[in-house]
């Protein structure tokens, strides 16, 4: 039973970082406004919102088989206060923050109807630390090194920096068009 | 929204931030220059479509799609 839950953890914890990692890049090309015209912009704006939602029950899977299995001594308490693991203080800690980062952003997000714009805007801000806090969780506290695991945390890696940079690049997509518009000439 | 009562769409044009979302959910009342920003059409949008009106102000990024109803 303690195995099952373990292998449970692990494997929660891998699923976790590949969604994470595919609606991060889904938030960033959304929010940097990629192609507004192309047809199947709004699947991108669903996926993103679905992945996130199905990434939760993931990491609360995560989460609970951390706390319940016993190989390991992780209260139900330091499961949400950050750093108050007496198992792996630090490594646990980084977990404990992005999962309150996480549960953060996805009950701004429930309520962003609700709640000011600006509001929703600055928590949802926070997922860009979410995902190097998450992945650095990863890396101190996996014990794992089987090709498998690695080979998917370096490709996570690769598609973050790639559309982090794009994200950077993508500040003004009106640009190109601006400058059409003045060659043009007044209509 | 009360069912029988017209409604119609309306954009911030200050907070549109261009995604091109709200016209994929609702083409019948909404569609996009060619820089991506929306053109609305202001007719009270019928019943059947009032979902799809709201799914389209839900799912703006920026929150810049508004129902407004008519009196």
């Amino acid at each position: 039973m303690n195995a099952a839950l373990w292998y449970l953890t692990r494997a929660s914890a891998l699923v976790s970082l590949a969604l994470l990692t595919t609606s991060l890049v889904l938030g960033m090309v959304t929010s940097g406004r990629s192609a507004p015209l192309a047809e199947g912009r709004f699947v991108r704006a669903a996926l993103h919102r679905t992945l996130s939602l199905v990434m939760v029950v993931f990491v609360a899977a995560h989460v609970l088989t951390s706390v319940i299995e016993t190989y390991v001594d992780i209260g139900w308490l330091s499961a949400l206060v950050p750093f108050s693991s007496s198992y792996d203080r630090f490594w646990v800690g980084l977990g404990t923050l992005s999962l309150d980062l996480l549960i953060a952003v996805t009950v701004t997000s429930i309520l962003r109807q609700r709640i000011s714009h600006r509001a929703w805007k600055l928590v949802h801000w926070t997922a860009y630390a979410l995902w190097p806090i998450a992945v650095l969780h990863g890396i101190g506290a996996s014990t794992a090194d089987q090709p498998l695991v690695l080979g998917l945390a370096a490709s996570c890696g690769v598609a973050v920096l790639s559309a982090g940079v794009w994200r950077l690049c993508a500040v003004d997509l009106d640009r190109r068009q601006r400058k059409l518009a003045g060659l043009q000439g007044w209509r | 929204m009360t069912a029988g009562r017209a409604s119609s769409v309306r954009v911030d044009p200050v907070a549109c931030t261009g995604h091109g979302l709200c016209a994929a959910w609702l083409p019948e009342r909404i569609e996009l220059d060619e820089w991506g920003y929306p053109i609305v059409d202001a007719t009270p949008v019928p019943d059947e479509l009032v979902a799809m009106a709201r799914r389209a102000a839900k799912e703006c990024p920026a929150r810049a799609v508004l129902l407004t109803r008519a009196v």
